[in-house]
């Protein structure tokens, strides 16, 4: 048995076809294609959650999207859990766990009810009256308190398992919901020879019909016309037809991003699929037919389990075959609710009354009524519901007092009329414009490529939203550019339910001059009371009452409460409703989940990971790798027992004694070419290159206009018309950008090309005593000798066997080489060398010996010690400045008043008093260290390390007016003590440079 | 996403593959050694903040890499027209409906 109220001979679903599902852990059967919403039903069960604020006890409202209630937790296991999923849209699956939440101990005793007592309390801008003052109380007392008794779901703790999929596709019309409407539109579009996409939020196609049983197109049921039309588009080569997939965002350039569930239904889903696919379709022509979504009465106590919308009642009983109780009370001001509940009445239940706010009723509605013997209480209001965990009975009356009587139900259905789904329009930027006639906002304007067709855009006649749809689909495929002759007519006869009649706001006995609990948002836990007191307040504007209030600002984002709030708030301010204008409708139109929108970019995905040619062996010789950006660098080479301090000193040390080998393929390179090529880099360098002759490098120093460094690196000339540049490794691509930059918009007279080279070729720094007796065995065509090859030369030659632009540079101080090989070949090369340095006693060293070795000997880092505010004087630079060029980029900025006043700060070095005490980067460095906290911060450290060719620690630093205080002492106040420190020049190891050349 | 029109690669393509490079027709000066510094001011840090019609330069940096301008209408976020680096500045007028247009491209 799938549940004691499930009607034999009702609904669509296969009786057979049973699953078991637990919620709160107990074990329940339901139907395959059953929702949550509709098994919990069927078992009797209305109580699902704990309402936010005030913790009262809650049950389904819906059958659909809009639900604002039934926010269940449903897992597979503990990793496969999903928070805040609402009951009517979940459709249950065999092992489903699914759990209430916003309750403790448990559902139908929950302590937080108290909340529901001291309600006054809990007032419209509680929050932000309450806890004001004082601030930091927010963060430490107020806010997690709240946190912990208000809110929603918990996300699970493990990772997610599942993968997500994300398509880009290309369509010549897009419609956006698969009922009657959406189904003429595609069809007519897709006759016409348009490539269509159709995408409805529901398992199955049939919107409306879901609950208008009585609907008939061309003689059958409007659901079966439903599915034939579906049958038809599926069975059609230039229509996708997505089901359970919701258009949630209404982007730019008819960009619509949709969601497709694939996997959250099935028992036992294949692996291999995609938990949720991320369609992002990019349509010519979108055709919106997103419907209608019913709204409740807004009356005392409003909220109990068993009151629902009149459209879900009908749909659990159409659909799903669940009577939603035994005796259904009807409150309404709309005709559908009557035929929901004529057909409870025709399905055996007991209906006792229609209750309908209107006193003149439509006579064939009072005769249908009375045939099947409903009493009609006309121009009555429902003034207050009993019951704690289930309503018990109605007490129904005149808004203008008399008598009252009280009606004992188990379920209140109710309907205050229908709201046009208007989100996917208004997220297309178009304005919706108040319908004075039907008391609704409609679309006006369409701005984008787009059409709203049927219930959406304020069509209530079936057959007319059947036409209008069919030809809103023919004008969007020919629009799209189809020109296919197929016409297809839209049916010839189509009858429904009367959607008429409506009311906004509170209803009678609700009203100004009360105080009951009338929820017009229930998410949120807002009552007509609470939209007063905020106009009360001064929120005159319909976006502060919102906030205010926070009517429509839950997940469901006011679906059922927006208008309603709208209508009291310009009742309470004695305006016409359109003049206070409805809030903007933003994306997402339903939750979207993170996995679905964060898609593979997670994990080893969520960021490309850059490898250089030797990495393998990096890899295989031990190396700890640190991240440079994207890149993967060799940090250090550990041997066994070495902590990362030996590794590093024994690096140091081996390379300044014998040599060593560095892997610096992480260089960016560009190579500049043409006539101009010499012309272009004295724009783009401070350094003068006209004097350059081929075969020879020289370091450049490249400032933004604003005449700051931006990037430093070694340029060789390998020709007259041809440079070898090298970039800082995080600045190749900013630095080619900036490059490209000016040679197009600003210096396109100049004859130059650029190519980023940086993937092109592998680097291998020889570097120490003994780098020319490493790599001499191997290389081909180039005299090594410092005669024919000095310091700051390149040559092209063969190494190994294989072309090589041989620098002879060096970034350590010690006479060194940077071996440029084809990427291809830098892993063999490396080993090669390596072959001819480790029997020398050679060693391999990673990034922070680089470091300590550049350090050593004043080296500069871009972007270390110097931060986008440092000039290249400020950085002991000046003598890479040509003073004679007439132009260069930073030429002006650099002469700026403030960037040649004294005082600047200036790169210098630091030597500690004591020298085992290394300093920290970034510290402060005070004139005084006894002046009175806050202090007077004259400069800060840029680099600092141990090294072990010193003996000692060394720093660098950027002192303001350093240069002059050379052998002063200044300090470096910490928390724990103050170090003192002598400032010196910025060159520790060989000032006379004179190992460069060995 | 925006869909560009590259002027260059004369298609429209994803927003993803461009990049907003700022503020389109401030021209270097060719003596900029010399001037003074309002004019560098001007030249270097001041940039209009219209709301509205705008002028800047995008790079369809991952296609063909040029450089472009574009007239933008920052209320709607709708691109107006996009043309080549050099070419001269395009004018635009609001139509009747609000919407931006070329400049005698009204038909
Ligand atoms: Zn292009």
């Amino acid at each position: 048995m799938s549940g004691a109220n499930r009607i034999k001979g009702r609904g669509r679903l296969t009786p057979a076809k049973t699953v078991r599902f637990t919620f709160d852990g107990k074990a329940l059967t339901a139907l395959e294609g059953d929702t949550l919403a509709a098994a919990l039903i069927a078992n009797g069960i209305h109580l699902t959650g704990r309402s936010y604020k005030y913790h009262r006890p809650r049950g389904m409202l819906s059958a659909g999207p809009e639900e604002p209630n039934a926010l269940i937790d449903i897992g597979r296991d503990a990793a496969r859990r999903t928070p805040n999923v609402r009951a009517s849209v979940q459709e249950v699956f065999d092992g489903m766990q699914a759990r209430s939440q916003n309750r403790w101990p448990s559902l139908a005793f929950d302590v937080g009810a108290i909340n529901n007592l001291a309600s006054p309390l809990f007032a419209a801008g509680f929050y932000y009256k309450t806890f004001m003052w004082p601030k930091a109380a927010w963060k430490h007392l107020y806010e997690p308190i709240v946190r912990a008794a208000a809110g929603l779901g918990v996300s699970p703790k493990e990772a997610d398992p599942d993968h997500y999929a994300n398509h880009f596709v290309h369509c010549d019309v897009l419609v956006i919901g698969g009922g009657a409407a959406g189904l003429s539109a595609a069809l007519a579009a897709a006759h016409a020879g348009a490539s269509v996409i159709l995408c409805d939020e529901q398992p199955e196609t049939g919107g409306a019909f879901h609950h208008d049983a009585d609907a008939k197109i061309d003689g059958v049921s409007g659901w079966d016309w439903a599915q034939a039309a579906t049958a038809e588009l599926r069975s059609m080569a230039n229509v996708r037809v997505l089901t359970r997939t919701t258009a949630f965002g209404y982007q730019a350039q008819n960009h619509v991003a949709l969601v497709e569930r694939v996997t959250e239904h099935l028992a036992n889903p294949d692996p291999a699929l995609p938990r949720e696919r991320l369609w992002q379709v990019r349509a010519r022509q979108v055709v919106i037919a997103t419907g209608a979504i019913e709204r409740h009465m807004v009356f005392a106590n409003n909220d109990r389990p068993g009151i629902l919308l009149a459209s879900a009642a009908r749909t659990f009983l159409n659909h799903f075959g669940v009577a939603v109780g035994a005796k259904v009370g009807v409150y309404t001001a709309c005709d559908s609710a009557w035929a929901t509940a004529f057909d409870l009445k025709q399905a055996g239940v007991s209906v006792p009354a229609i209750v309908d706010v209107r006193p003149d009723l439509d006579p064939a509605l009072l005769a249908r009524a009375k045939e099947l013997g409903i009493e009609v209480l006309a121009g009555q209001c429902v003034l207050d519901t009993s019951g704690t965990l289930r309503v018990k009975s109605m007490k129904v009356g005149r808004a203008s007092g008399g008598s009252t009587r009280s009606i004992a139900i188990d379920a209140l259905i109710m309907s205050a009329g229908w709201t046009p789904s208007v989100h996917m329009y208004s997220q297309s930027r178009g304005k919706v414009v108040w319908d004075e006639d039907s008391k609704r906002f409609l679309p006006g304007k369409h701005v984008q490529d787009c059409v709203s067709v049927g219930a959406c855009n304020g069509v209530d006649d079936l057959a007319d939203a059947l036409e209008g749809a069919a030809e809103a689909g023919l004008a969007a495929a020919k629009a799209a550019g189809a020109s296919g002759t197929k016409a297809w007519g839209a049916p010839g006869s189509a009858i429904s339910a009367s959607w008429a009649g409506s009311m906004m706001g509170a209803a009678g006995g609700a009203g100004a001059e009360t105080s009951v609990k009338a929820f017009v948002d229930f998410q949120n836990d807002v009552t007509a009371k609470d939209i007063r007191l905020a106009v009360r307040e001064g929120m005159h504007s319909i976006e502060h009452v919102k906030r205010f209030t926070t009517n429509g600002m839950a997940t469901d984002q006011g679906k059922t409460s927006n208008i309603h709030g709208l209508a009291i708030a310009a009742e309470t301010l004695g305006k016409p409703l359109p003049q206070v204008g409805l809030t903007t409708f933003r994306a997402p139109y339903t939750p979207v989940t993170f996995g679905a929108i964060v898609n593979h970019a997670r994990g080893s995905l969520f960021d490309p990971t850059r490898r250089t040619p030797m990495h393998g062996w990096e890899e295989a010789h031990g190396a700890v790798f640190e991240d440079v950006g994207q890149w993967k660098r060799a940090w250090y080479y550990p041997r066994p027992g070495e902590d990362m301090h030996q590794a590093v000193n024994r690096e140091c040390r081996t390379v300044r004694e014998v040599a060593g080998l560095f892997d610096a393929s992480t260089l960016g390179k560009i190579e500049v070419v043409g006539p101009d090529a010499a012309a272009f880099l004295n724009l783009l360098y401070t350094n003068s290159w006209d004097k350059l002759e081929p075969g020879r490098c020289k370091y450049g120093i490249m400032l933004r206009e604003d005449g700051f460094i931006y990037d430093d690196g070694v340029v060789g000339r390998m020709a007259e018309d041809r440079f070898h540049v090298t970039t800082t490794t995080g600045g190749a691509p900013r630095v080619l950008s900036h490059m490209e930059d000016y040679l197009q918009t600003e210096f396109p007279h100049l004859k130059v090309w650029l190519t980023s080279t940086s993937e092109q070729w592998a680097v291998i720094a020889v570097q120490g005593p003994k780098a020319r007796e490493i790599i001499a065995p191997l290389v081909e065509g180039i005299d090594l000798s410092n005669e024919a090859m000095p310091h700051m030369s390149v040559r092209e030659g063969r190494i190994c066997g294989v072309p090589t632009r041989l620098f002879r540079m060096s970034f350590t101080g010690e006479a060194g080489y940077e071996v440029n090989v084809p990427a291809d070949h830098g892993d063999a090369v490396w080993k090669a060398l390596w072959a001819q340095a480790e029997p020398l006693g050679a060693c391999a060293y990673g990034t922070e010996t680089m470091h300590v070795l550049r350090a050593e000997k004043g080296y500069i880092i871009v972007g270390q010690d110097t931060d986008g505010t440092v000039t290249p004087d400020d950085a002991g630079l000046n003598w890479a400045v040509a003073k004679k060029k007439p132009d260069f980029v930073g030429i002006r900025g650099m002469k700026r008043p403030d960037l040649v006043a004294p005082g600047r700060k200036q790169l210098v070095g630091l030597l500690t008093r004591d020298p085992s005490v290394v300093l920290e980067e970034g510290a402060q460095i005070v004139a005084n260290p006894n002046q009175p906290v806050p202090m007077t911060m004259i400069g800060h450290v840029t680099s600092s390390y141990w090294t072990e060719n010193c003996g000692r620690s060394i720093a660098m630093a950027l002192v303001a007016d350093g240069r002059a205080l050379k052998g002063k002492t200044l300090y470096v106040p910490m928390p724990d003590r103050t170090i003192e420190v002598e400032v010196t020049d910025t060159v520790f190891i060989d000032k006379e440079g004179v190992r460069l050349h060995g | 996403m925006l869909l560009i029109h590259c002027p260059y690669c004369q298609e429209e393509r994803p927003e993803l593959e461009f990049r907003n490079m700022g503020e389109a027709h401030i021209e270097r000066p060719k003596n900029i050694a010399d001037i003074s510094d309002e004019a560098f001011e001007a030249f270097f840090f001041i940039r209009s903040n219209p709301k509205g019609v705008t002028h800047e330069r995008w790079r369809h940096v991952h296609g063909c890499a040029r450089f472009f301008n574009a007239v933008r209408d920052t209320v709607s976020d709708r691109f107006v027209a996009t043309y080549k680096s050099g070419e001269p500045r395009l004018e635009v007028e609001r139509g009747e409906d609000g919407e931006l247009l070329v400049k005698g491209a009204r038909s």
